[in-house]
């Protein structure tokens, strides 16, 4: 019960805020919405026992992807003054582009966790179906431990993880090349 | 269990339970005291803080500091906190109301919410996450955006340069710091705080010293103190981000500044110097054959927080200390001192530690695997001092075309005196 309620007010807080995004004029309140809406999504980790995944939801999105934007906003446009549409000709595109999308995630939730999705008829489940079990306090407590291992461990996920390692230092050279002056010859 | 015995131990939650029956509203009513308890006292001892600081830079100044109100003035600040609450909440014209009053609350949230997870006796932690140090790291990266909400809200271009500049401070600064403090979860094997203190079979202040300084250099950085404190150049950007601030809403950046020189405080007590602990005394009783475990001890849980406090108030005086007598540097020197510097350096400190501890065999003592690192620390703290001393030669050449020495210009101060 005391469940449902926190994630009810978390729900709405994060589709409120996501929704203002994309309707409010004025583009700082915009991006403070933003930041709303990616805490509201830290707030659904924290549900799901995920602490860490939380933590770095703050760190990444908040403190540093949103900061990004809006120093973007701030160094690109008249932002004391700017009042303008949120509604460009792309709308049509971005609405067709948004249903599918709707569509993939309906879909994929539906098969794994719709009535007779997946989770409740493969053998080797976690949760049984019916009312929620919680998780064992020791699983939660070792979460981070295990999340260290699988990411450097070969049946886990080193691959993925020393490839976006090595895309996100291409990434850092690549922003030094573009920003470093031209010495003269 | 007895009023006494959760006096005792400072463990009033069982007390609690049995009183009134378990039942989830005991929780929550558990929780709700919890945070009324730490958010009062942080926001209590605040106002002691301001007049320690305020006296003990009187003193380094050769002055008196606040005499007047109450015994050695110590009323003072409640007599500052009266006037700043009377005074009129004023909104310049021109503002973003709600970005502009909404800072101030949200960068207080952020301070007081990392408390949550410092703990004060063996007893006595508001709630001890495994990602405790990376929730502290968390919370700190993300209350950066209230400087932004500050400067962008007073519609003033003083406010909102300053809070550029605060924020490329403070999120450059980041980096070393959650460099540096990897090295300690990486030996204590966990990122959370009461975990770590009762890892350190010595404190890692004599373990890691390279990691501790380049904490302790990126906690000045980070709230903004001396000789970081750009964030606040009268001869440049006025006062800063908070320049269109007054009252009781500049009174909470104030807070805000103090909670977070006091936190960065109590990590440094609890990373690196051990924290409720007395890990040296432990280690000392050992060798004579007496097994001494604080927390164990009945009352221990009060010791505890006494020799937290104690541990608080030293690394505290040192923030003091350093602002009494550090001048200020200039903003390029911040930002090249940390990319070119610590960041490097607090990295090459990291693969260190990493490769070491994996090296060093399984059955070595605390103190064999202690004093491996310390050595290689000092090692590795020696050449940066050495290259940061070259560097410096060169600058100085450059800038005046001829060899500088800074031994006889050392020696000329000393003979003046």
């Amino acid at each position: 019960m005391a469940e449902q309620i926190v994630f009810s007010i978390v729900a709405v807080v994060t589709l409120v805020s996501a929704f203002i995004v994309v309707t409010d004029r004025n583009l700082f309140h915009a991006a403070v919405a933003l930041m709303l809406s990616f805490l509201g999504v830290a707030g659904f980790y924290v549900m799901l026992n995920a602490g860490f995944l939380a933590a770095a939801q703050l760190l990444v999105y908040i403190g540093a992807i949103s900061i990004l934007i809006i120093f973007a906003i701030m160094m690109t446009r008249r932002i004391m003054t700017t009042n303008e549409s949120p509604v460009n000709s792309q709308w049509v595109g971005a609405l067709i582009a948004s249903v599918l999308l709707f569509v993939l995630v309906a879909g994929a939730v539906w098969t794994v966790w719709g009535p007779t999705g997946t989770v409740f008829t493969s053998p080797n489940v976690l949760a049984p179906p019916g009312p929620a079990q919680g998780v064992p306090d020791e699983v939660v407590a070792n979460s981070v431990v295990e999340l260290g291992r699988l990411f450097v461990s070969a049946d886990g996920y080193v691959l993925p993880f020393e490839l976006v390692s090595v895309l996100l230092l291409a990434a850092l050279v690549g922003a030094i090349v573009v920003a470093r002056t031209e010495r003269e010859q | 269990m007895t009023f006494l015995e959760a006096l005792r131990d400072l463990n009033f939650a069982p007390f609690i339970r049995q009183a009134l029956g378990g039942g989830l509203w005991v929780e929550i009513l558990i929780d709700v005291l919890g945070v009324v308890v730490v958010s009062t006292f942080c926001l209590l001892i605040v106002i002691f803080l301001i007049w320690l600081e305020r006296k003990v830079l009187a003193r380094m100044q050769d002055r008196i500091g606040p005499n007047r109100v109450g015994p050695f003035g110590l009323l003072q600040t409640i007599a500052d906190v009266i006037k700043l609450l009377v005074k009129e909440p004023f909104t310049p014209a021109g503002a973003d109301r709600l970005v502009y009053n909404i800072a101030p609350l949200l960068i207080v949230i952020a301070a007081l919410l990392m408390w949550a997870v410092i703990p004060f006796s063996p007893s006595l932690i508001g709630t001890d996450l495994n990602i405790g140090v990376f929730y502290i790291l968390a919370v700190s990266s993300a209350s950066v955006v209230c400087i932004l909400f500050a400067g962008w809200g007073s519609n003033n271009k003083y406010a909102l340069l300053g809070a550029f500049r605060s924020v490329s401070q403070l999120v450059s600064y980041e980096v070393p710091m959650v460099v540096a403090l990897l090295i300690p979860i990486l030996l204590a094997r966990s990122m959370s705080t009461n975990d770590i203190i009762i890892a350190q079979a010595v404190p890692y202040l004599l373990v890691v010293p390279v990691s501790a300084v380049i904490f302790f250099i990126s906690a000045l950085a980070e709230t903004g103190r001396t000789p970081f404190d750009l964030l606040e150049a009268e001869s440049e950007i006025v006062a800063g981000f908070h320049i269109e601030y007054s009252g009781m809403k500049f009174g909470m950046f104030f807070l805000a500044e103090f909670l977070g020189t006091l936190l960065m405080s109590a990590l440094m007590v609890v990373i690196y110097l051990g924290g409720w602990n007395l890990p040296l005394l432990s280690l000392a009783l050992s060798w004579i054959g007496v097994n001494f475990d604080l927390a164990a001890l009945p009352g221990g849980s009060w010791l505890g927080l006494l020799v937290f406090f104690v541990k608080l108030f030293l690394v505290y005086f040192v923030f003091i200390w350093i602002r009494g007598t550090l001048p200020r540097v200039r903003v390029d020197q911040i930002l090249a001192f940390n990319w070119k510097f610590l960041v490097p350096v607090s990295l090459a400190a990291l693969l260190l530690v990493a490769v070491l501890d994996k090296l060093i065999p399984a059955g070595a003592g605390p103190v064999a695997r202690g004093g491996i690192h310390l050595i290689s620390n000092l090692l590795l703290g020696f050449a940066a001092l050495e290259l940061l001393r070259r560097r410096g030669r060169e600058e100085r050449l450059a800038q005046t075309g001829e060899p500088a020495e800074p031994e006889l210009v050392e020696l000329a101060v000393d003979h003046h005196h």
